[in-house]
């Protein structure tokens, strides 16, 4: 579990004190795959920097398994570093060393394992990620995916119980950002390592994540389940997020609304209920009549959903509203 | 084609460039062997870096730039006293070596700051998010990471040691430099001064092949 209690950090530019972090509480529990977002220069890369403490806290407690993480001298803070994974935006691989050396980095630096030992572990690493065939190469030999996956494989040589990812998919196609993706996902399941990423595309946290935190100016403006945050968003930071991973402009759809008649309502499924033949039942139940207006049905990690916008004509309108909120979805009354 | 060369004495020519070789890799030997940690030195001190000491930066970077400063023919003349105290003597390849080493060290301690300058700082996070210590991020990262560049700064400053060595003739420092200004230039004996030019062209051009080899090998970009 990492926690942050009052954390806040303060650069200084040109004398003058610019925040990057205003105090800040956060709890990441075991085993999740927690996931920051926000724009660049709202303070997410920072706040996953000062959990191994690449950037040191300007005050407040971080507290990672009970431990206070603040509170360690430089010893202590190595030995601590070699259970916190790290994965980069730019992958950070040694240029000068080959795949199998840049993974066996970190086991030499901790100078605990005899070299067939670390060997061994670098060959299983390696197997993991699907790079087995690629030891003997050098980073530049390699595509953009390919490196991410080195990075992950030397991120998880020491057998870290959390994983630190900075922008890990930002500088890779899409094709190749869903597999280092679902790579992430799978590692977290099966190792069960507790997973920090921060991005700026909702489209990563809507993959992979259990929780989220958007943030703006330095602060936590909004956490919860990603299907929560992600389908009911609250802040207009997040708002904005959401509506451009959908590409929807809000402002045009409700110009294009204003032709059509009826009732206008929103509709978000979630899990079981998405699949359920609800809206067939109840026009036939209730006589009214329902155009689609838009809609999208995906998945948010492993639970599927569904967000219709319907304009609802004739019958009884009431009975069918009441109908809907009955059921096991959301309803919004847009109009 | 005979009359041309018939100052030349080929066994004089060859101690002569004997002496330039020694003279160069001694002196080579001994400021990569200072020239190295002073650079690492003024990396990891310089601005936003690991070891960020404005105070020590500063003054590191001061004697740098006066001992730059300083043309290398003055230099010479100055290091005299001190290099009779290292050596015993001002004149031959071993009264050479002390002011070569003073006069290119200062140069190649800021080609070698440069080269780590060209590290990618995320390389360096890299490192230190792995647990490393300051000593294993520069052993272990910022060294290997620099490589070609400072093979290459090893080549300049080989290069600027062959002119070096020839002004170092001045003062009786012996070599190729020596033999040209008093022979070629002294004794009006241009077959000398051409046949020592052409050496030191020789010299340099295979250091450059040399070092240019050697960069492109250890560079994995």
């Amino acid at each position: 579990m990492i926690e942050f209690q009052q954390v806040h950090k303060t650069y200084r530019v040109a004398g003058r004190d610019v925040p990057a972090l205003q105090p800040t509480d956060l709890v990441v529990e075991t085993g999740e795959v927690f996931g920051l977002i926000g724009h660049s220069g709202a303070g997410k890369s920072t706040l996953l920097r000062l959990i191994n403490r690449l950037e040191n806290p300007s005050g407040g407690r971080i507290r990672v398994d009970g431990e206070d993480v603040t509170a360690l001298d430089a010893d202590g803070l190595r030995a601590f570093r070699r259970r916190v994974g790290m994965i980069f935006q730019h992958f950070n691989l040694l240029s000068s060393r080959t795949v199998a050396d840049n993974v066996a980095l970190p086991l030499r630096l901790a100078g605990e394992l005899p070299a067939a030992d670390i060997n061994r572990r670098v060959d299983e690493l390696l197997r993991r990620v699907g790079l087995q065939d690629h030891a003997r190469k050098y980073p530049a030999q390699l595509s953009g995916g390919q490196k991410q996956r080195v990075g992950i494989a030397r991120a998880l040589a020491t057998d870290p119980k959390i994983l630190l990812c900075d922008e890990a998919t930002s500088a890779l196609d899409p094709q190749t950002t869903a597999q280092v993706l679902q790579l992430l996902a799978e590692i977290n399941r099966e190792l069960g390592l507790t997973i920090v990423l921060i991005t700026h595309e909702m489209d990563v946290i809507r993959r992979v994540c259990d929780r989220v935190a958007v943030m703006d100016a330095g602060r936590i403006v909004e956490q919860g389940a990603v299907a929560e945050v992600f389908l009911h968003p609250q802040h207009p930071t997040t708002r904005r997020f959401v509506l451009e991973d959908e590409a929807i402009d809000e402002g045009e759809l409700h110009e294009d609304f204003a032709q059509v008649p009826g009732r206008i309502l929103r509709l978000t499924f979630q899990g079981e209920a998405t699949y359920k033949p609800l809206l067939g039942t109840v026009a036939r139940e209730t006589g009214v009549d329902y155009s689609i207006l838009a809609g999208r049905i995906d998945r948010i990690k492993d639970t599927p959903y569904g967000q219709l916008t319907l304009a609802l004509t004739g019958g009884d309108l009431d009975a069918a509203l009441s109908r809907l909120q009955a059921a096991e979805v959301h309803v919004e009354v847009l109009r | 084609m005979d009359a041309f060369f018939v100052n030349i004495d080929w066994y004089e020519i060859w101690l002569a460039t004997l002496d330039t070789l020694l003279m160069l890799g001694g002196s080579l030997l001994f400021t990569v062997v200072f020239g190295l940690p002073l650079g690492v030195l003024l990396f990891l001190t310089g601005p936003r870096q690991l070891f960020d000491n404005r105070p020590l930066y500063a003054l590191l970077s001061f004697v740098v730039n006066v001992l730059r400063s300083l043309p290398f023919i003055i230099l010479l003349i100055v290091m005299i006293p001190i290099t009779v105290v290292l050596t015993g003597t001002s004149l031959g390849v071993a009264g050479a070596i002390p002011p070569l080493v003073v006069g290119t060290t200062p140069f190649f301690a800021r080609l070698v700051e440069t080269a780590l300058r060209e590290v990618d700082r995320g390389i360096i996070e890299a490192t230190q998010a792995m647990g490393a210590s300051t000593r294993q991020i520069i052993v272990s990262a910022l060294l290997p990471e620099a490589r070609p560049g400072i093979i290459a700064a090893v080549t300049v400053t080989a290069i600027t040691l062959v002119s070096y060595t020839a002004m170092a003739g001045v003062v009786g420092a012996g070599g190729l430099g020596d033999l040209a200004i008093r022979f070629g230039y002294q004794r009006f004996q241009t077959d000398v001064m051409v046949v020592t030019v052409v050496l030191l062209l020789v010299l340099v051009q295979i250091l450059q092949s040399v070092g240019d080899r050697l960069v492109v090998h250890f560079s994995r970009k």
